[in-house]
């Protein structure tokens, strides 16, 4: 129930982010909350970069559980049922793999950015 | 226990099927063996709801964990209720009617990008259970994941069962028993026959037809024709275990 609540205020979250989008481009550093879909047995995206402080929220709309497992060990996820979420919040620049504990098949990452220099190239 | 999506609404129902279907088997089988996934989501109610229902046989029943029934990460869950008497996460070995029987366990520790994984304590017991014993002792072996590569693409594959089979390619007759992929196949590899059952869930896609493993859903009328039971009788004197798969309805 708890994974489900977090999920729900990093919903609203995002939505607030969208909104101030163009202002908060302009600034650079603040992070927006991220979204990765499981369905059809794949993480979707499999592969996102995020900023610092970024919150990434899976959700699992596959008719098979899944669990959101760091190959690493740093964070693992419930078995998520059909509609579950699970939400991890990362500080540190790094490359995080995770996979499905279930369905090792399933990978995926998280690269977490250097904060220095945000929005230079952009 | 606990699947209730589009491929099966009534899992419960058909599990019960499956069951009648035992008790109205001609020979009364000597046990039943259960190759994991009793449950949907490990869940205590799951669990029971199983065994209110296969306690329905009367028959002593042999399991092995399914990666459903191990998501508490200690399988705790699973080895109060089955784990009696087995060793590691769940895994044992017994005799019946001269035919060695041994369960395995291929559904703990999973590596990322991996498959099916037994691991070095497991198989170092799987070599000295088997030690000693005569080549002419049938073997039936069971676990959730298949011990052979039926597709890996889906996981479907144990990454260290080459190791096992090596242990038991001196005996003359060893059968494989598997569930996980919820569909019939077969293979014979020199002694070896592994074989694959049926689902009293749901059904799995053929490998590579579908995006993903995901449940298939099929006409409801067609449902009862892909689920059901494996009778497996052990016929003495020939070189192989002669299996009956039977479907709930044909």
């Amino acid at each position: 129930m708890r994974t489900i609540k977090l999920g729900m205020r990093v919903v609203t979250a995002l939505a607030v982010a969208a909104l101030a989008a163009g202002a908060l481009a302009s600034q650079g550093a603040p992070a927006t909350d991220a979204e990765v879909q499981i369905d059809q047995y794949a993480f979707l995206p499999p592969r996102i970069a995020v900023k610092p402080g970024t919150t990434v929220t899976w959700t699992n709309e596959d008719d098979a559980p899944h669990t959101v497992a760091s190959s690493a060990k740093l964070f693992k996820s419930k078995a998520l049922d059909t509609g579950d979420k699970f939400s991890f919040t990362f500080t540190t620049p790094s490359t995080y793999a995770y996979f499905c504990s279930l369905h090792p098949q399933m990978t995926g990452t998280v690269t977490v950015e250097a904060a220095s220099g945000a929005g230079a190239g952009s | 226990m606990g699947f209730d999506k589009p491929a099966n609404p009534n899992a419960i129902g058909t599990l019960e099927e499956a069951l009648s279907k035992i008790n109205a088997l001609a020979v009364k089988p000597s046990f039943l063996i259960h190759t994991g996934d009793i449950t949907h989501l490990s869940k205590p109610s799951e669990f029971d709801d199983a065994d209110r229902i296969i306690s329905q046989a009367r028959l002593d029943v042999h399991y092995v964990p399914g990666e459903h029934d191990v998501l508490d990460e200690d399988v705790k869950l699973y080895r109060d209720r089955y784990g009696r008497g087995t060793k590691g996460a769940g895994w044992y070995s017994f005799d019946a009617n001269g035919v060695h029987f041994i369960g395995l366990v291929n559904v703990v520790d999973l590596k990322a990008g991996g498959l099916g994984n037994l691991g070095n304590e497991q198989l170092e017991w799987l070599e000295n259970d088997l030690k000693g014993r005569a080549t002419s002792t049938p073997i039936v072996v069971f676990a959730h994941i298949p011990l052979w590569s039926v597709y890996p693409a889906w996981g479907w594959e144990t990454e260290d069962a080459a190791r096992a089979l090596d242990y038991l390619k001196r005996f003359g007759s060893v059968t494989v028993l598997n569930g996980h992929i919820h569909q019939i196949m077969q293979k014979v590899e020199g002694n070896v026959t592994f074989h694959t059952a049926m689902s009293t869930a749901f059904p799995q896609p053929a490998p590579g037809t579908a995006p993903s493993p995901g449940p298939l859903k099929v006409a409801d009328d067609k449902l009862r024709s892909v689920l059901g039971i494996t009778d497996v009788t052990f016929k003495r004197g020939q070189q192989r275990l002669a299996i009956i798969d039977e479907p709930l309805q044909r």
